[in-house]
C-alpha cells in the first residue's frame, strides 16, 4: 500500500477492508463526505505512523451505509457529522445523536 | 519539586513599572504595517471598480457615473486585498481602526468634479442601517 | 452502595471559554461516563466554498480559528498549490515556517495561561499571557494583524520580513526564552501545581493510538508523530525531533507543550539563519483541478485539509478535520474514572478549540 493512495471499495467490502486495516495496526484519521453528480462519496482515511490510506465508497442518493464505529470507536463523531450535514443514513452507530450533533436550523445543509 | 518557585517573579513584579499602558489617555502607537482601515486618495481614483470585484466580503461599491467610492466599514475585514489590487495605488491602509458604532454605516467619498481645483476632497458620511 | 447522578457540564463554564456540553454520569465523586454534545457554534464555513472562489476562500480559511489562523490559511493554500502544481519560492517557505512556529508559541502560551487559570493560579496565568503579548506584537509588526494575519495567498506570501526585522525578532525571542524558563519552573516544579496535574487523566500509548488522538495530547502518551516531519514549508531543511513523554497524564501534556515552546524558538532561529533571499510569491495562472489531502501539524495537533476542485474557480469541497475533533474520543476516555473536580483540567489538557471543531 502506498502513501496517500485512494482505493475504491463497494458497500459490501467496506467492513472487511476496514477490519483488515485495523488488523494491520492502522488508526482512523477521518471520514469525509463529498457531494458528487451521481450522489455522494465517502472517503475513509486511515493512518499508520506517517502513512495515509484512503478508502472511497460511492453512494447513490438515498443509499444507506453501515457504521464502522464498532471497529473504530472514534468513527461515531464523523458518522454523526455526515448524517447531520449530508443526510446520509448510517446504520448501527455506537452512539447515535439522531441528527442532533449540530444544532442547526436547516436540516442537512450540504445535501 | 520545590517551594517558593514563584517568589522571584513576584518580587520582580513589585519593583517593576507596569507593562500595560494607560490607553485611552495615552495614545497607542501602532506599527507601520497595522491594518486598521482602508483609506482612499479619491482625487487619483479612476473608478475602475477593481477593488470592489476583489473584495472578498463585497464591502466596497464603486459608482463610475457619480464618481463615488463607498465602503461598509463593518463589512470590511481589513484583508488588504483592495490595496494590493488597486491599479492606481490610490488605496492605502491606515493604522487606526474604525471607531465602534451602534449601527452599521457606510462611508462615501465623492471625487470633486473639476480636477483643476486644489480643494481638499469632499468627504460625505451617510449613517444608517445597511440591510 | 453508590448512587448514580448526571451532572450537566457546560456549554457555559467558568473554566472553559469554549461551548462544549458534557453529560457527566457520576458515581459518588467519580465520573463513570461522559457524553459530549457540540454544535452550538456551527458556522458552515465549509459550505461557504460554493460562494467564494478558491483565492477568496483563503480569507475564510483563516477565520476558522482565531489561534491557529495562520496555519489554517497555510494548510488550505498548500493543498490548492499542490493540486495546481505550484512551487512556491524558497523564501516564502521559510517565512511560512517562521510564522507557523510563532503561532505555536503563542498558542501554547495561551494554553499554559488557561491551565494556570483552571487550577486557580491567577498570577501565573497573567505571566503566561504577558509573554504571549510579545509574540502578538511581533505578529502585528510583521503582518499587520494580531489575530488574523492575512499573509497567506495561493502561490506564496503577501508580506516579507527583512533582515532588520528578523534580527529584532531574534532578540525578542531570547527574552521570551528566558522568561518562559522562569515560569516553566513553576509549572513543572511547584508542589501545588504538581498535585493538580500529576497522576490525573492517564491515556496509555495504545489508547492514544486506537482513539486517534493527535498533537501534544498523543505525544504526551509516547507516540512520536509530528506532521512537520512530512515536509511541508521549510521543515525538511530544519533539524528537530518530535517532543514526547512516556507518562501520559496531565503533567506530561504540560511538559510536552513547554518543551515544544523551546523547540519552536529553536526552529525559528534555524530558519532565520538559513532563510534565502528572493521573491516571496509566484503568480498563479489557471484553475485547480483534482483533489488532495494536506496534513498540517497545528499547535493542537494534526489538521487535515481535503480540497476537491473541478476545474472552475469554485471548488467542489473543502473539508477541514481539526485536531480537537480527533481528540474528543481520547478526552472522553480519560474522563472515565476521574474525580469530578478534575474534569475542567482534563478537558483543558487536550487544548480544546470547539469553534474550530464545528467550523
Amino acid at each position: 500500500m502506498r502513501d496517500g493512495i485512494i482505493m475504491e471499495v463497494g458497500a459490501g467490502s467496506l467492513v472487511p477492508e476496514v477490519l483488515m486495516l485495523k488488523h494491520e495496526g492502522y488508526r482512523l484519521v477521518q471520514i469525509c463526505a463529498t457531494k458528487t453528480e451521481k450522489g455522494y462519496e465517502l472517503t475513509y482515511s486511515f493512518g499508520q505512523a506517517y502513512k495515509l490510506v484512503n478508502l472511497r465508497l460511492k453512494l447513490a442518493p438515498g443509499a444507506e451505509v453501515v457504521s464502522i464505529s464498532d471497529i473504530y470507536e472514534p468513527a461515531f463523531l464523523y458518522e454523526n457529522e455526515i448524517h447531520d450535514l449530508f443526510g446520509i443514513k448510517v446504520r448501527m452507530m455506537a452512539l447515535d445523536y439522531e441528527g442532533n450533533l449540530y444544532r442547526i436550523d436547516q436540516k442537512n445543509p450540504f445535501q | 519539586m520545590g517551594f517558593m518557585n514563584f517568589t522571584k517573579t513576584v518580587i520582580t513584579n513589585l519593583f517593576h513599572k507596569p507593562v500595560t499602558t494607560a490607553y485611552p489617555f495615552e495614545p497607542e502607537a501602532y506599527p507601520e504595517r497595522t491594518r486598521g482601515k482602508v483609506g482612499i486618495a479619491i482625487e487619483q481614483c479612476i473608478f475602475c471598480g477593481m477593488c470592489g470585484r476583489k473584495c472578498p466580503t463585497g464591502a466596497i461599491r464603486v459608482d463610475r457615473a457619480e464618481k463615488r467610492w463607498t465602503i461598509e466599514r463593518f463589512g470590511c475585514i481589513q484583508c488588504g486585498s483592495c490595496v494590493e489590487n488597486c491599479p492606481k495605488k490610490c488605496l492605502f491602509m491606515m493604522q487606526n481602526y474604525p471607531q465602534p458604532a451602534a449601527d452599521k454605516y457606510e462611508e462615501s467619498f465623492v471625487q470633486p468634479p473639476a480636477p483643476a481645483t486644489e480643494e481638499a476632497p469632499k468627504k460625505e458620511e451617510t449613517k444608517g442601517k445597511v440591510d | 452502595m453508590s448512587t448514580r447522578s448526571i451532572v450537566p457540564f457546560g456549554p457555559q463554564h467558568p473554566v472553559l471559554p469554549e461551548p462544549i456540553h458534557l453529560d457527566l454520569v457520576l458515581e459518588d465523586e467519580k465520573v463513570v461516563e461522559a457524553v459530549p454534545s457540540i454544535g452550538f457554534v456551527h458556522r458552515g464555513l465549509e459550505k461557504l466554498v460554493e460562494k467564494k472562489d478558491f483565492q477568496e476562500y483563503v480569507y475564510v480559511a483563516e477565520r476558522i480559528c482565531g489561534i491557529c489562523s495562520f496555519m489554517h490559511g497555510m494548510g488550505y493554500c498548500e493543498a490548492v498549490e499542490h493540486i495546481m502544481g505550484i512551487e512556491i519560492p524558497p523564501r516564502a517557505k521559510y517565512l511560512r515556517t517562521i510564522w507557523c512556529e510563532m503561532s505555536r508559541i503563542h498558542s501554547h502560551m495561551l494554553w499554559l495561561g488557561l491551565l494556570a487559570d483552571a487550577f486557580g493560579f491567577e498570577s501565573l496565568f497573567m505571566q503566561s499571557w504577558r509573554i504571549r503579548e510579545k509574540i502578538l506584537d511581533m505578529f502585528e509588526y510583521s503582518t499587520g494583524g494580531r489575530v488574523i494575519f492575512s499573509v497567506n495567498k495561493i502561490g506564496g506570501q503577501r508580506k516579507d520580513m527583512d533582515g532588520d526585522m528578523l534580527k529584532q525578532f531574534m532578540e525578542v525571542l531570547s527574552g521570551i526564552e528566558a522568561e518562559t524558563k522562569v515560569i516553566a519552573k513553576t509549572f513543572l516544579g511547584d508542589k501545588a501545581v504538581n498535585s493538580r496535574l500529576r497522576g490525573v487523566g492517564f491515556l496509555t500509548k495504545q489508547q492514544a493510538h486506537d482513539l486517534g488522538a493527535v498533537g501534544p495530547f498523543m505525544r504526551a502518551s509516547g507516540i512520536a508523530l509530528d506532521n512537520r516531519k512530512l515536509g511541508y514549508a521549510a521543515y525538511p531543511d530544519i533539524d528537530f525531533e518530535p517532543v514526547t513523554s512516556e507518562i501520559g497524564d496531565c503533567y506530561a501534556r504540560c511538559d510536552v507543550r513547554i518543551r515544544e515552546i523551546f523547540q519552536s524558538i529553536d526552529i525559528i532561529r534555524q530558519a532565520a539563519a538559513k532563510i534565502p533571499e528572493g521573491e516571496v510569491a509566484v503568480p498563479v495562472k489557471g484553475l485547480p483541478d483534482g483533489e488532495y489531502m494536506m496534513r498540517v501539524e497545528q499547535p493542537r495537533g494534526e489538521a487535515i485539509y481535503y480540497v476537491k476542485a473541478n476545474g472552475t474557480k469554485f471548488l467542489d469541497r473543502v473539508r477541514v478535520r481539526t485536531p480537537t475533533f480527533a481528540n474528543l474520543p481520547g478526552m472522553l476516555e480519560t474522563l472515565k474514572g476521574c474525580d469530578f473536580a478534575d474534569v475542567p483540567i482534563l478537558i483543558l489538557t487536550i487544548d480544546p478549540c470547539i469553534s474550530c471543531t464545528e467550523r
